[in-house]
């Protein structure tokens, strides 16, 4: 138990140092950079309390396709920096307020379930020992069951969102060349060349 | 205390000695893997290859990693110093980390997670947090075109290696690297009356997804004829442009970790990894490493003799072959796969 607590105090004190650093850091790839160790420890602390495909699904989509969308931004876009950074005072209110509410929710939760355990049984499936079922067989006996419709209707946001970022981004442009393969593909001697006689001295 | 000794300090040891033993046989192969790439697209082109060093040029690696480790390393004056140095030991250290749950042999492995292959494609997609970070760093055209096109390239094949996958773990009903080498002990050669033959295993059944697996692998390693972040006709030497000395070789190191890393994760998913390729006893006695170093060494012959044949890709076919070749294809072969194993009750 000992090593597990020593574990824990890592990884959360780390991960609570980087998502400091992610806000105080001057240079922004540096705090997308502690933004992905924000996301490690949080993984890390998610297998610490037996997630295991939480903590592998964490790692792919946010580090690794997430986070390097952000970088790709950060890098790409030239932003000047501190003109963004003058209305940290004015706009500190606003964030402060998100915070203490995300805060509030959370104590809540973490606190009726530790004031009152018994509610852990009202749910409708309660979570099987690990021993007996690993927990992405967990996840897919409720996910694919019970909460199939909710499942299926959170796939049909996300496929809209694509078709949306596409729509949005894509355009045809006039007057410059395309690739088309299988025109590429099906040339043949017969529509590629013609042979011309030429009589001397003509020309065509 | 006797309890803290036995139930901590034990195993902590047992751990980093086998760690330390899988990553001292592991860097001598990738040596020779190395010695062998060089060997192979030599013999394709009729030259003799590296042949100076030690007899046939055995010690050519070992000569190399000298002549790095005592040059000087020179970091160019406008680069970001800390990032710049961290970018090569992020891409080795990634490459690296992933080998603690392949299974070489049965019941050899490090650690056997349920989640293993999701593991392995986790730390398999940060590697490229290796690249961006070196080529941002350097503060230098070349290098952060490289980055660039490096970071686009791995992230579209993932996505298809993704699917690949997903066909795998659907006919295998696990996620554990040592379940889905266990589970190709029957298959489509059981079923023609072959039982036990390298017809079980999943090359065959799922070839389609074997040959988008197999091209994947070229392109997520950034190995010819995908190499377009290093392509030197136009890129110089891609984001490797600014390095030189030890960090230069500590990203050769790591991508031919992930090069090696991708011929076992091949061997493990399609070719049955330690299992003997027919049922007959004096194959069965051979240990299993063997076999598994076998397999793997046939799938790095491959990467090498596409590497010695193959030119190189334009970057847009390497873009249009991803999305719109491979991620169609390996999507329907999920579909397929799920309905096939649905209808016939094979999956179970």
């Amino acid at each position: 138990m000992g090593l597990q607590a020593l574990f824990f105090y890592m990884f959360a004190f780390v991960a609570v140092a980087s998502a400091f650093m992610v806000i105080a850091a001057r240079n922004p790839v540096y705090s997308v950079l502690f933004l992905i160790v924000t996301f490690f420890n949080a993984a890390g602390l998610f297998l610490l309390t037996g997630a295991e495909f939480l903590a592998m699904i964490l790692l792919v989509v946010y580090v690794g396709a997430v986070a390097v969308l952000f970088l790709f931004v950060v890098m790409m876009l030239d932003i000047d920096f501190a003109a963004l950074r003058s209305g940290l005072i004015e706009h500190a209110p606003v964030g402060a307020l998100v915070g203490l509410v995300l805060a509030a929710e959370l104590i809540i939760v973490v606190g009726g379930s530790t004031l009152a355990p018994e509610i852990a049984s009202n749910a409708a499936h309660p979570i099987p020992p690990i021993a007996e079922r690993t927990n992405t067989a967990a996840l897919g006996d409720v996910l694919y069951t019970d909460y199939v419709y909710f499942f299926q209707i959170a796939g049909l946001v996300l496929l809209v969102a694509m078709i949306g970022a596409i729509v949005l981004t894509l355009r045809h442009r006039e007057g410059i060349k395309r690739q088309d393969i299988s025109a590429q593909v099906a040339r043949t001697p017969a529509t590629a060349v013609e042979v011309v006689k030429v009589k001397p001295g003509q020309g065509l | 205390m006797d309890a803290f000794v036995s139930s901590y300090v034990w195993p902590a040891v047992i751990m980093i000695g086998q760690s330390l033993l899988l990553l001292v046989a592991l860097l001598l192969f990738i040596a020779y893997i190395l010695l062998a790439d060089r060997k192979i697209w030599a013999a394709v082109q009729l030259r003799r290859g590296p042949n100076v060093v030690g007899p046939w040029g055995l010690f050519q690696s070992f000569a190399d990693l000298l002549k790095f480790v005592f040059k000087e390393p020179v970091i160019p004056a406008t680069a970001n110093k800390a990032i710049f140095l961290l970018a090569p030991l992020v891409s080795v250290t990634l490459a690296l980390a992933t080998w603690a749950v392949i299974p070489l042999n049965e019941n050899w492995v490090i650690a056997n997670i349920n989640v293993g292959i999701l593991y392995v494609f986790a730390i398999s997609s940060l590697e490229v947090y290796g690249i961006i970070m070196g080529g941002w760093a350097s503060n230098s055209k070349y290098p952060f075109l490289g980055a660039l096109r490096s970071a686009a390239q791995m992230v579209s094949y993932e996505v298809s290696i993704g699917f690949v996958i997903v066909t795998v773990l659907l006919t295998v009903g696990s996620l554990n690297l040592t379940d889905i080498v266990n589970a190709q002990r029957d298959g489509l050669g059981t079923m023609i009356g072959l039982p036990g033959s390298f017809l079980d295993w999943n090359w065959l059944a799922l070839f389609p997804m074997f040959v988008i697996f197999f091209i994947s692998a070229l392109a997520e390693t950034n190995r010819p004829p995908f190499d377009l972040p290093e392509a030197e006709s136009e890129l110089v030497a891609g984001f490797m442009v600014e390095y030189g000395s030890t960090p230069y070789m500590m990203f050769m190191l790591g991508e031919y970790a992930a090069i090696c890393l991708m011929c076992a994760l091949t061997t493990i998913l399609f070719l049955g990894g330690w299992l003997p390729p027919v049922d007959v006893w004096f194959l069965n006695w051979v240990p299993g490493i063997v076999w598994f170093a076998l397999k793997a060494c046939l799938v790095f012959f491959m990467f090498a003799m596409v590497k010695a044949f193959v030119p190189r890709y334009r970057y847009d076919q390497l873009m249009r072959l991803g999305w719109k070749v491979f991620l169609p294809l390996s999507l329907a072969m999920v579909v397929i796969v799920a309905f096939v194993l649905k209808l016939t009750g094979w999956g179970a």
